[in-house]
């Protein structure tokens, strides 16, 4: 299984608070989320701490994870939707080590889910957390560089300039350009960063059953997606918004309708599409094997 | 004596937070809460969990006349979280009320401000009980359709003072309405009607 799979709860490591953050951290990041999830999509500041990796490592997402995590909880992590890549598999070990939570790589069996970037396959279902690890929480950042300038149009609700960025993309390319970190209206009022997943993902935020949270470590940001709240991407009438589509399926289980990784195989050009979720690429490919 | 906090302070503030954040996460949908406290009386284990569980010197806590009146409650919430205690509701993040029916006007809280709709008041009610059903009709994030629910008591015109609060959303106030054994959320995304 991918990462060595997961893990039974286990005594946490001595030395240390549960989860690593001390309590009074904690607080401070667990009254940040109550608002972020009181106002759908606006940026709560919080006070982020250093943590024991570098900031675009996942500091945000680490550390609202350490915040809401239980002892009863089963923690799943994933980097691009993989259960065994670098920044997944030191997560999840950090995790196991620091709290002695159980861990896995089973979306199903999850409670809570720290992601990089993207939104498993598997339907998420009520009761289930996903947190987001946010590199720019700040949708209008490249069109308007001055915190102070943003705070005020997020305030007013003036998202006009995200609209003109949008259209340049089709005055230049002819259709939307932008495929990750695609701009969504939250609950009709909030214009928000989904965090650099790809736009294929975005329909999967709208109307979710779980809570999605997502935390900014470097940029000191909070927000959140309650359960069951409209996540519209924005688009135009004559140039609706349309997720990727894939010629082939996955080369390893066959699935259609998935988020395709592309894989090259040699140095004459060979390559394969596989599913970028390893979890449901995987249980495909043992399911088919039974 | 001084009554004690958390029998265990990590996992019992944790198990407190998980349940109010489920609880504004599904607005109307009461969640348990059993934090095994015993406090002085107005107090009531519930507000106490979530005092204990979220406030602390960052934190200004404003306390109703019931709760403001009994010394023995000042002491106990200034020992175990630090939270310097405030008198002027629009100066606190967090209003403890014992009895809601006697609440101050929604509007007397801090709002937040347009930039920063966050620094707003949260208010933590002790209801008589919360049932499901008749009473009040919510809509909005976090509600799959429509829920309805039933606190009691509330603060006297509470649909229209929650109206007032959420047509000047993102600014409001928060509410987390708790009753014996069970804490329910009322953030102020929800659109609250009669019925």
């Amino acid at each position: 299984m991918g990462g060595g799979g997961g893990a039974e709860p286990s005594a946490p490591q001595s030395g240390y608070n549960f989860a690593y953050l001390d309590e009074g951290t904690k607080r401070m990041i667990r009254r940040a989320i109550l608002k972020a999830i009181a106002v759908p999509g606006y940026q709560v500041p919080f006070a982020s701490r250093e943590m024991p990796m570098p900031y675009g490592w996942g500091t945000g997402g680490v550390q609202v994870t350490a915040a809401i995590l239980g002892r009863a909880d089963v923690l799943k992590v994933i980097d691009q939707g993989a259960d065994d890549t670098t920044n997944a598999v030191s997560i999840r070990r950090f995790f196991a080590k620091t709290s002695g939570v159980a861990t896995t790589t089973r979306t199903t069996e999850a409670t809570v889910i720290q992601t990089r970037h993207r939104i498993p396959e598997t339907p998420l279902t009520e009761g289930q957390t996903l947190v987001y690890q946010v590199p720019i929480p700040e949708p209008l950042r490249f069109l308007e560089p001055r915190e102070t300038e943003t705070r005020q149009l997020h305030a007013l609700a003036e998202y006009g300039a995200m609209h003109v960025k949008l259209y340049e993309d089709i005055s230049r390319h002819g259709h939307i350009a932008t495929t990750y970190a695609y701009p969504v209206e939250v609950a009709g009022r909030y214009v928000m960063d989904p965090s650099p997943t790809p736009k294929f993902d975005n329909p999967k935020m709208d109307d979710c059953p779980a809570l999605q949270l997502f935390g900014a470590g470097r940029e000191r940001r909070i927000y959140a997606v309650p359960p069951y709240t409209s996540v519209r991407s924005l688009d135009f009438e004559d140039h609706p918004f349309r997720v990727q589509d894939f010629t082939e399926p996955c080369a390893l289980c066959g699935a259609r309708g998935h988020y395709l990784d592309e894989v090259v195989t040699d140095d004459a050009g060979g390559r394969m599409y596989i599913c970028s979720d390893t979890d449901i690429c995987e249980t495909r490919v043992a399911e088919a094997a039974r | 004596m001084l009554a004690p906090g958390f029998a265990d302070p990590v996992h019992d503030a944790q198990a407190t937070f998980r349940a109010v954040m489920d609880a504004l996460a599904r607005p109307g949908l009461p969640r348990p809460l059993t934090p095994g406290l015993n406090p002085p009386v107005p107090l009531t284990p519930e507000l106490a969990a979530v005092a204990l569980a979220l406030t602390d010197a960052d934190t200004p806590v404003w306390l109703d006349a019931g709760l403001a009146a009994e010394p023995a409650v000042a002491t106990y919430l200034r020992f175990h979280t630090g939270a310097p205690l405030t008198e002027d509701p629009a100066g606190a993040a967090f209003a403890l009320v014992s009895d809601p029916a006697r609440c101050p006007p929604l509007a007397a809280f801090a709002p937040g401000t347009p930039a920063y709709p966050d620094t707003s008041t949260t208010l933590v009610l002790a209801c008589a009980a919360i049932t499901d059903g008749e009473g009040l009709s919510l809509t909005g994030p976090g509600i799959r359709g429509t829920v309805r629910v039933a606190p009691a008591p509330l603060p006297e015109g509470f649909v229209a003072q929650r109206a007032e609060n959420h047509a000047g959303f993102p600014l409001g106030v928060d509410l987390i309405l708790t009753t014996p054994g069970r804490v329910a959320g009322l953030p102020r995304s929800t659109t609250v009607t009669e019925g």
